[in-house]
């Protein structure tokens, strides 16, 4: 979790990302956003995330991310 | 048929009467033949491309949902035992095969779509050679493109994707899958809606309600106030001007520059209205489009805005695949390795959404003004979003930049932003275009220009004021919505005053609508998509 933290902060060092539950309703990361930390989260956690998993169920929300990186962890 | 013509109010209130009439397992079906029949006001031909795809897509949505029922069947029964690797290697199998089955009806459909729609292109550029000579081909270019098969085309391709990935479950029925796919209100000007959403309201049975009616009505109404008395009385200066590129130039241009885009957001708007209100008259919610862009404070706000369905359509089914493909992920680790991490991850970054920006100004018209239009957008969209780290710098130097009136200044600049690339739509052909917009800054091209000279554009000052006037109104209705819905607002008050007002727009849409003058120019701007 630390390290997805780390990840979303260098993204957006002005957003407080362990409370906000809304970052893709309230339009916090933008499409642009979501690829790059796409591309980083698939680096660091050695998972594939497809077009498929990008709904707003999985990333309105740090922990949706954890969980989302745990299900595909858990799926390799 | 056109949302203003005589003949669709004849049909919109028959359908209507009907549709509240029939019992009520009989509606949607209702709605289908009611679809079948406007769409074959277009040309019985037409018929054939959308059942086309509606046939094939629907096959595929079924071929796809066997796949993956099996794939849940076996891994659950006689495959439960199996070891990992050789799950994965099954299962492996199994998306091979439906990537197989969504590439090819994909690929028929957008074969179908481009032969169409570049068809007519090369069916205009020879009729246009020809015309120098007096002679013209009987090619019917009219009927080449079939009505708003860039709609439907993608909200199929959209449904079929969300099969394939599970988001949504096939729909089994052909009958009501053809509706999903021929709902005449959407088959104008779009909105391109989602099988998950609009599913949800329209196969249900609708009980008749005042409210639900009324309140789709209202819109409608608004949607013809906008259309008639506002867009189709600017089209008329603004074909003046785009007709003869070489008589005006300079100070027209820069008058072209608002009008148009006023014009247009009038236009588009209003036709989603018509959409959105003859929906919701019958029950069922088509989601919205637009969230008054004109508000937006930069570009990439006013996309969050402006045609919000095709926008989130290209994000969804193409931006978000290819940026997360196998190829662009290849693509980027040799780019990091080349370019450093920093600006090695943003190439395949902005290459995606060049190929999206392109495709989008593609979608809109088989020439290079669209997708030069479309290549314009990705230029200032990644423009600004390098700029961001110094953009942050400035604001926090600089603290009037939180005020109201740099927010206004954004406002303003966004919508000549705005303003200039609609330039693209005008013309013909590039040069055109370029030349057009560079002579408002050139001194040469306002020489003997004057203000009453926009008097010789077929509107008559009382048609400006008319225009004016009904502008105001549809900025500050749009405000008004902006925190409580406009009906919801006016439910609230007595009945007289209610009364009064809907009458009021009805009579100004009666005396004050632009009929007959330019009715070409009546085409809804979206239509030919």
């Amino acid at each position: 979790m630390e390290q997805l933290l780390e990840i979303l902060r260098n993204l957006h060092d002005d957003v407080d990302f362990e409370t906000e539950e809304r970052l893709i309703d309230d339009g916090i990361l933008d499409s642009l956003d979501i690829v790059t930390l796409i591309a980083e989260i698939s680096d660091r956690f050695d998972v594939t995330i497809t077009a498929r998993d990008i709904v707003p169920e999985n990333f309105n929300s740090a922990q949706a991310m954890a969980d989302l990186i745990r299900r595909l962890e858990e799926e390799n | 048929m056109l949302f203003t013509s005589y003949e669709f109010i004849g049909f919109l209130a028959i359908l209507l009467i009907a549709y509240y009439l029939v019992p009520r397992r009989v509606q949607a079906p209702l709605l289908l033949v009611a679809s079948g029949v406007f769409y074959a006001f277009s040309g019985w031909e037409n018929l054939l491309f959308i059942a086309f795809t509606v046939m094939t897509v629907w096959a595929g949505g079924l071929l796809l949902a066997r796949s993956i029922g099996r794939q849940k069947d076996y891994l659950s029964g006689a495959g439960k035992e199996l070891a990992a690797p050789e799950e994965k290697s099954y299962k492996e199998t199994q998306k091979k095969r439906r990537k197989g089955i969504l590439a090819a009806v994909l690929v028929l459909n957008l074969a179908v779509l481009a032969a169409v729609k570049y068809l007519g292109f090369f069916a205009r550029g020879i009729n246009g050679i020809l015309g120098f000579t007096g002679f013209a081909l009987p090619i019917p270019t009219d009927w080449i493109i079939p009505m708003g098969i860039s709609f439907y085309t993608f909200q199929s391709i959209g449904y079929l994707v969300d099969v394939y990935r599970g988001t949504v479950p096939a729909e089994r029925s052909l009958w009501r899958f053809a509706l999903f796919v021929t709902f005449f209100p959407q088959l104008v000007q779009g909105p391109i809606s989602r099988f998950g959403d609009l599913s949800a309201t329209l196969f249900k049975p609708h009980p008749f309600q005042a409210s639900t009616l009324r309140r789709g009505l209202e819109r409608v109404l608004w949607g013809y106030f906008k259309k008639l008395v506002i867009a189709d009385r600017l089209a008329v200066a603004v074909l003046t001007v785009t007709g003869s590129p070489d008589t005006y130039r300079g100070g027209y241009i820069a008058f072209l520059l608002i009008v148009y885009t006023v014009q247009l957001y009038a236009d588009f708007t209003g036709g989603i209205d018509i959409t959105i209100g003859i929906a919701e008259a019958m029950g069922i919610t088509v989601a919205e489009n637009f969230r008054r862009p004109f508000l937006a404070v930069s570009l990439k706000d006013y996309w969050r805005r402006w045609h919000i369905s095709m926008c989130s359509w290209f994000r969804d089914y193409v931006f978000y695949p290819v940026s997360t493909s196998q190829a662009m992920r290849s693509l980027t680790k040799g780019t990091r390795k080349l370019l450093g991490d920093r600006v090695g991850r943003k190439i395949p970054l902005y290459l995606s959404s060049f190929l999206v920006w392109g495709a989008t100004g593609l979608w809109h018209g088989a020439n290079w003004n669209f997708v030069t239009w479309g290549l314009c957008n990705w230029a200032v969209l990644m423009i600004s979003e390098e700029l961001e780290g110094a953009y942050g710098a400035f604001h926090s130097r600089f603290s009037f930049a939180d005020g109201k009136a740099w927010k206004v200044f954004c406002i303003a600049r966004t919508f000549l932003l705005v303003a200039a690339m609609n330039l693209f739509d005008c013309y013909a052909t590039l040069s055109q275009t370029f030349t057009a917009f560079f002579s408002v800054f050139i001194p040469g091209s306002w020489a003997g220009f004057r203000v009453s000279d926009l008097l010789q554009l077929g509107l008559s000052g009382s048609d400006y004021i008319v225009a004016g006037a009904a502008v105001v109104l549809m900025f500050c209705v749009s405000l008004l919505g902006a925190k409580k819905s406009v009906r919801d607002r006016l439910a609230a008050k007595p009945f007289a005053l209610r009364f009064a007002l809907i009458l009021l727009l009805v009579c100004a849409i009666l005396i004050f609508g632009a009929y007959g003058r330019g009715y070409d120019a009546g085409q809804f701007i979206y239509n030919r998509f």
